[in-house]
């Protein structure tokens, strides 16, 4: 007891003695204050929980996702070995939704790392330089921004082909935008504060300061932004699952099987309500956490 | 020998039916290890010169020299080397999500020095700090403190002239001593020139040697700080912000 008492006051001390516990110390403050917020809290524990079952799969599930079973389709809630039921194909759902929650992380993922990360270049870029460069990056951000955004995932995907990978590529492609402004309004008031033009003084030129001084307070609003944004992905991509433009049968994506289960919604209600279920709650999930998170990030919160 | 020399200087803002004419005309030149004042109301370009000189106010025109140099369009790196300037307000100029070992260590950094540890330890002393406030973050620090970290952060590059931008008006009277004082003894110490701008003429008449004071974006007088007490001043300008000082 006496050791992690330590421990604390080493996390918490006011004057910090190096520059490594400088940082862990604003970590564990920042952990400290994330933790008091409940609903934040069940946000992530979902999440760790998701992604724990995704890697556990092959442990966790059942039956094997993909054995067909004709003999026992449709079985109903509750029925022996198959808590969940089965599809019209005979497959155990619990297992599907086990192995679904794979894909879902993938998805997910993959746009998360894509579509930020491709909007903050355009913004920061846009906002800092400013001029023709602003008026053409951000024309070509309204072009994006002006189609209806499922309208031209799916013109994507119709034109790549279906299939998961395209699909991502058509989400993040459409999920963009809205991060590019997002950047590129913070960095219009970020460009003309003081310690922007104190660091130009030192000599400092626009790549150092778009890279170490403008990103660092963009991205906690974005890191906000996109796990807000992480239910539309998900629904997006059910979407298009939903559509047969994503993850192609057997594969047992979650949009996929709502759209299976669809054709026997009235008599056999939880073929699709199960991963609708699944949906909503890893939806309900991430935006609990980027509310929490929203309170830890905001620099302008900490002061 | 003069320092730096302002020679006609105008500034503007925008263009066309826009432009706003800051600085009109401004001439003056200060001393190698003066202090000059710039003084005057809200509004009357005092800052816009400082953000000329400094290149951050891009749109100018007119002749000024450092050192002997002609200042360019483009400022190259020894001339940062040479002017560094202190911004009004501290709750502004530091980077919200820099300790003051970043700031302090990349700026060092970018002009080139090595020994970074130590100088970021000497800094720190030689403005009042100790140790114990380098891995702060400037939402852990009092304004006073985080004024001193970018009085720190102005004298990294070992300038000579340094232009103070109303570097006591957002701090609390008490605060404001001490950060006047500190000013008065690094310039004693480095020998340093201050081009200072307040709008407070008792600061002036307290730091300067010589001040200038301005109107609608003009000069309309340069004093000495013995006529400033004096009283002698001969525009009406000069004469009414005297009076209205007392």
């Amino acid at each position: 007891m006496a050791e992690t008492q330590t421990m604390r006051e080493w996390l918490l001390a006011e004057t910090p003695t190096s520059r490594r516990h400088a940082k862990i110390s604003a970590l564990y403050q920042g952990w400290l204050s994330f933790r008091s917020n409940t609903m934040a809290m069940i946000g992530l524990g979902i999440l760790v929980l998701l992604v724990f079952i995704a890697a556990a799969a092959p442990l966790l599930s059942p039956h094997d996702p993909f054995v067909q079973d004709l003999g026992n389709r449709l079985a109903p809630l509750g029925t022996d070995g198959h808590i969940f039921g089965t599809d019209s194909l005979g497959r155990d759902i619990l297992s599907r939704l086990i192995y679904g929650a794979r894909i879902t992380l993938y998805i997910v993922a993959l746009v998360a790392l894509i579509a930020p990360i491709a909007g903050l270049l355009v913004g920061t870029v846009s906002g800092y330089v400013g001029g023709w460069t602003d008026t053409v990056l951000m024309r070509i951000t309204d072009i994006f921004l002006a189609f209806p955004r499922l309208v031209l995932a799916l013109a994507f995907v119709a034109a790549l082909g279906a299939g998961i990978e395209n699909a991502v590529l058509a989400i993040s492609l459409t999920a963009w935008p809205p991060y590019a402004r997002i950047a590129r309004a913070e960095t219009l008031t970020i460009r003309s504060s003081d310690f922007i033009s104190a660091i130009k003084l030192q000599g400092a030129g626009p790549l150092r300061i778009i890279t170490k001084h403008i990103w660092p307070l963009c991205i906690s609003s974005l890191i906000v932004r996109v796990t807000l944004d992480m239910a539309g992905i998900i629904l997006a991509a059910a979407g298009l699952g939903f559509l047969g433009l994503g993850a192609q049968p057997p594969s047992p994506e979650w949009g996929a099987m709502i759209s299976e289960g669809r054709r026997f919604i009235l008599d056999y209600w939880w073929v699709a309500t199960m991963p609708g279920l699944a949906i909503f709650t890893v939806s309900l999930a991430f935006n609990l956490l980027g509310d929490g998170l929203r309170d830890v990030l905001d620099p302008k919160a900490g002061e | 020998m003069s320092m730096l020399d302002v020679n006609g200087l105008n500034v503007w803002f925008g263009k066309n039916r826009d432009r706003v004419d800051a600085v009109k005309g401004a001439t003056f030149d200060v001393g190698q290890g003066e202090s000059f004042g710039l003084v005057g109301e809200s509004g009357s370009g005092k800052s816009t010169i400082l953000r000329a000189i400094t290149g951050l106010a891009p749109n100018w025109s007119g002749a000024m020299t450092l050192d002997g140099k002609p200042i360019g369009k483009k400022r190259p790196k020894e001339f940062f080397k040479t002017v560094q300037m202190v911004f009004q307000d501290p709750y502004a100029s530091l980077h919200p999500r820099h300790s003051v070992d970043q700031v302090l260590g990349e700026t060092l950094h970018l002009h080139g020095f090595k020994d970074i540890d130590t100088r970021v330890v000497k800094l720190l002393d030689d403005v009042g700090l100790g140790q114990k406030f380098r891995f702060r973050y400037p939402h852990q620090l009092s304004g006073g403190q985080r004024q001193r970290v970018a009085i720190a952060r102005a004298l990294a590059p070992e300038p000579e002239l340094l232009l103070l931008d109303e570097p006591t008006s957002a701090l609390d009277v008490s605060v404001q001593a001490e950060i006047l004082n500190l000013l008065a003894d690094l310039r004693n110490d480095r020998g340093l020139t201050y081009l200072m701008v307040s709008h407070d003429l008792s600061v002036v008449g307290h730091m300067c040697d010589r001040l200038a004071v301005m109107k609608d974006g003009e000069i309309v007088e340069i004093l000495d700080v013995a006529a400033l007490r004096a009283m002698n001043a001969t525009h009406t300008y000069s004469k009414q912000l005297l009076e209205a000082s007392l």
